[in-house]
């Protein structure tokens, strides 16, 4: 066994200056050397508790053994026996709260940074041009629609592909990716990296439809008739607002709209790229979690002199990932916290010029467990603002439950399914990922789509609901 | 994939394409719209449906910014990079006794397809178009086919009553009595129709035409204020009763990226002509 070395090795960043000037990547990957290194730490537990903590239970020792005998390429093909999209999963999971949080080594402070490796292996792979494609099953004949693109649609099709169905992707945007590539940030994500992973299951054989908005280019009971299956992962699309005065002022976007702008439609290449997009001086976004810290990073690098992210309990309850909350600091991000936004001010343009807020303090806690923020009375204070990006939440697009009779929806117009298989109310239909969770995570609705992929090959082969 | 089937510049300054379409042409109904991209790094914009066979779907459009130049310099056998519908609600058709239709700008041509099916559903129709000079109207013949008969009003007085629709409006509206009036175009032209149908009580249907993204409710920039709710046009509408209309947020908003559509047209100028 290892001698005990709790040195987790860093991974090197984009030094905050230079970085908040562009839109390249903040984190720039593990060298080979270093990625051995830190593999070598890994105590390789008989019990590992670090697959407890993954959602799709990679096998972590067994790949982090392999790294640690620079034998990146055999790691990277373990790791994609349970997840396909490491490159994606190693940036952007919340390891802290997952693998890395039960990992022995985090009694000591230190875990293995398994999402350091895993994205080193993947972009290692893609690197020197090994990506091997898989044994693809005989044709069945079969053919399973997906909606949408994002994880829980791409997981679904690659699952389902190799198991010999004809899978078709419909996809209501331009571009696949889903929240990969119109929400997460260029510098968090390349979008070259989303592209590899629809390339590669292009290659495996599925078609990708764009431009086709199910519920209204066709209606998931049309599909039906040409499909024997059909899985819907379209995602919690739709922003909340919070009904406050003042909200249709110019310079007031919601996440969804701003992050599209500036990472679907390429706004930051304003003019090279046709879609404008408001470079605030001051900016606030209100709200205290992921979407909200990517914004707020978004909102510096497009040029802007201040940014306050608003929000209205304090800094141990915000949901951000604790990696993207530092990064937001080092840059410059200010916060504003126990605070809470009651009114937009204009000009006489309709032109946002304040935000009117109050502070809270926190009572007891709510259902959610985090304690309840309460507004203060008489603590109404100004603060001035060209631009503010509401990042309060998502629910699913109501969109196809309003076009496809027989689905049930929950409160939030989620819809609701059969955990065990992903199926929903209505025959040959089963759902999964954000339109059932509500915005939750890239890994959950990998997971979700495999549990789905499951049952549909199980339902195409026996022909059993 | 979405080829440029015909292009043709029918008045000065409008524009229609024919655009090659395998889904949309089977499912569009009156009143819905389409969003296209001219290429890769273009914006996505919001055209309405002015006809469709199984060919493909017709668009009209004012050439104003760069996103529709882009569109009009597209050529027969050219290829768009995104067509995307059809979307929003379709027009309610019922039975009418008279449907007054008012189109202005592109909205000469896109008002024909509701046109026509309040005709087949039973409504008898007259039709006002409206420009500034009579050199700028464009497919009467059609709109003839689907009404009893067309009135013209310019700005210049070149053809039929001299002025603004308004104007107009505010006389005609007290001999005639449709219940209903149905608009597109500019904005402008919306607001102006819906404030002369007020004070008769006629309910004026208007097509907004707020900024839009993705069109499916996913961004909300398209949001309107209507009895006072706030909505999203792409979604919710694109059609809403013009006396419920806010009309200052939506002009307002409407005007979000003056500055930004000024420079993007002198770049894109600058490209394309040095
Ligand atoms: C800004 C932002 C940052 C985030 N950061 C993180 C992070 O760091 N880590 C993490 O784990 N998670 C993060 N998340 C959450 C994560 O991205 C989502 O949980 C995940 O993408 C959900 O996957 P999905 O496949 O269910 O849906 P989505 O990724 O939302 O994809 C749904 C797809 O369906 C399409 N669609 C919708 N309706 C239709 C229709 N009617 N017809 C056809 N297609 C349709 C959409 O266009 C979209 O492409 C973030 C989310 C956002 C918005
Ligand atoms: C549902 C709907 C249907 C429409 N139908 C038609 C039609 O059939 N024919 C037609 O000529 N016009 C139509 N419009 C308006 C048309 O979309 C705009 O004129 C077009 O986007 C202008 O783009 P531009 O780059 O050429 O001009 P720009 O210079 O960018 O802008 C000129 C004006 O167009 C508006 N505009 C700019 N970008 C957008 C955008 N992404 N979405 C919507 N409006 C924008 C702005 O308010 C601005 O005042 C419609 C709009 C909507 C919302
Ligand atoms: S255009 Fe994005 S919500 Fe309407």
């Amino acid at each position: 066994m290892a001698k005990l070395d709790l040195n987790r090795r860093p991974m090197p960043k984009q030094d905050p200056k230079e970085r908040i000037k562009n839109f390249n990547e903040v984190a720039l990957g593990y060298t080979p050397e270093l990625a051995i290194a830190e593999a070598k730490r890994c105590l390789e537990c008989k019990r590992p508790l670090c697959v407890k903590g993954c959602p799709v239970e990679i096998d972590i020792p067994g790949f982090i053994k392999l790294v640690a005998a620079g034998r990146f390429l055999d790691a990277v093909r373990l790791i994609k026996k349970k997840n396909t999209l490491p490159a994606i999963c190693g940036r952007v999971c919340p390891q802290e709260v997952q693998c890395e949080k039960t990992c022995i080594l985090n009694k000591k402070g230190a875990p293995i940074a398994i999402g350091r490796l895993e994205r080193f292996v993947a972009d290692y792979e893609a690197e020197v041009g090994k990506v091997t494609i898989p044994k693809i099953e005989k044709k069945t004949g079969k053919k399973v629609a997906v909606v949408g693109s994002g994880p829980a649609g791409l997981t679904v099709a690659s699952d389902l592909i190799q198991l010999g169905h004809d899978v078709t992707i419909f996809e209501a945007l331009h571009k696949p990716g889903g929240v990969l590539v119109y929400g997460i940030p260029e510098f968090r994500l390349p979008k070259r990296i989303v592209d590899r992973e629809v390339d590669y299951i292009k290659k495996l054989g599925v078609r990708v439809v764009l431009n086709f908005v199910v519920g209204m280019t066709m209606t998931v009971d049309e599909i039906l008739k040409e499909y024997d299956a059909v899985f819907i992962g379209s995602g919690a699309g739709l922003p909340w607002f919070m009904s406050i005065p003042g909200e249709t002022l110019n310079g007031v976007y919601s996440a969804n709209e701003y992050l599209t702008r500036t990472n679907l439609m390429k706004a930051y290449l304003f003019p090279e790229y046709d879609t404008p997009i408001k470079i605030g001086r001051r900016v606030a976004v209100i709200g205290g979690g992921n979407v909200a810290m990517d914004a707020a990073r978004t909102a510096l690098r497009l040029g802007a002199d201040e940014v306050i992210v608003i929000y209205r309990r304090s800094r141990a309850e915000m949901p951000a990932r604790v990696e993207e909350v530092e990064n937001a600091e080092e840059e410059g991000v200010k916060f504003q916290f126990l605070t809470n936004p009651v009114r937009y001010i204009s000009d006489d343009h309709n032109q946002l010029v304040a935000v009117e807020c109050l502070r809270m303090r926190l009572g007891e806690p709510d259902a959610s467990g985090r304690r309840r923020p309460i507004p203060i009375e008489g603590s109404e204070f100004v603060i001035p603002i060209d631009v503010c990006v509401v990042a309060i939440g998502n629910s699913p697009n109501p969109l196809i439950p309003k076009t496809t009779p027989g689905l049930e929806t929950g409160k939030w117009g989620n819809i609701i399914i059969d955990e065990a298989t992903g199926k929903t109310k209505k025959e040959r239909v089963w759902a999964g990922g954000d339109v059932v969770t509500g915005a939750a995570t890239v890994i959950l609705a990998m997971g979700a789509g495999r549990i789905a992929a499951r049952s549909i090959d199980e339902f195409l082969r026996t022909g059993k609901w | 994939m979405y080829e440029i089937l015909k292009s043709e510049r029918l008045v000065p300054n409008i524009h229609l394409l024919k655009i090659e379409s395998e889904f949309i042409p089977k499912k569009a109904r009156p009143g819905q719209f389409v969003i296209l991209q001219a290429d890769e790094r273009g914006e996505r914009i919001p055209l309405t449906l002015a006809d469709w066979d199984e060919e493909g779907i017709t668009v009209i459009f004012l050439t104003i910014g760069t996103s529709t130049r882009k569109l009009a310099a597209l050529k027969e056998g050219d290829s768009l990079y995104t067509l995307v519908g059809p979307l929003g609600r379709p027009t309610e058709i019922s039975s009418h006794r008279e449907v007054l239709g008012i189109g202005g700008c592109y909205g000469i041509g896109a008002i024909y397809p509701a046109l026509k099916a309040f005709q087949e559903a039973g409504s008898s129709v007259r039709t006002i178009i409206e420009a500034r000079s009579a050199n700028l109207f464009y497919w009467t013949d059609r709109l003839s086919r689907v009404s009893g008969e067309i009135l013209y009003v310019t700005r210049d007085g070149s053809k039929g009553f001299t002025g603004h629709i308004d104007q107009f409006l505010k006389d005609y509206l007290k001999e005639n009595h449709p219940d209903l009036v149905y608009v597109v175009g500019c904005t402008f032209l919306l607001y102006l129709v819906a404030e002369a149908t007020r004070p008769f009580g006629i309910k004026t249907i208007v097509s907004l035409n707020p900024i839009m993204i993705d069109g499916t409710g996913m961004c909300g920039v398209c949001r309107v204020i209507v009895g006072g709710k706030t909505k999203f046009a792409c979604v919710d509408g694109p059609e809403f009763d013009g006396h419920e209309v806010d009309w200052n947020v939506l002009f307002a908003r409407k005007h979000s990226y003056f500055d930004e559509e000024l420079r993007s047209l002198s770049f894109f100028e600058c490209e394309r002509y040095g």
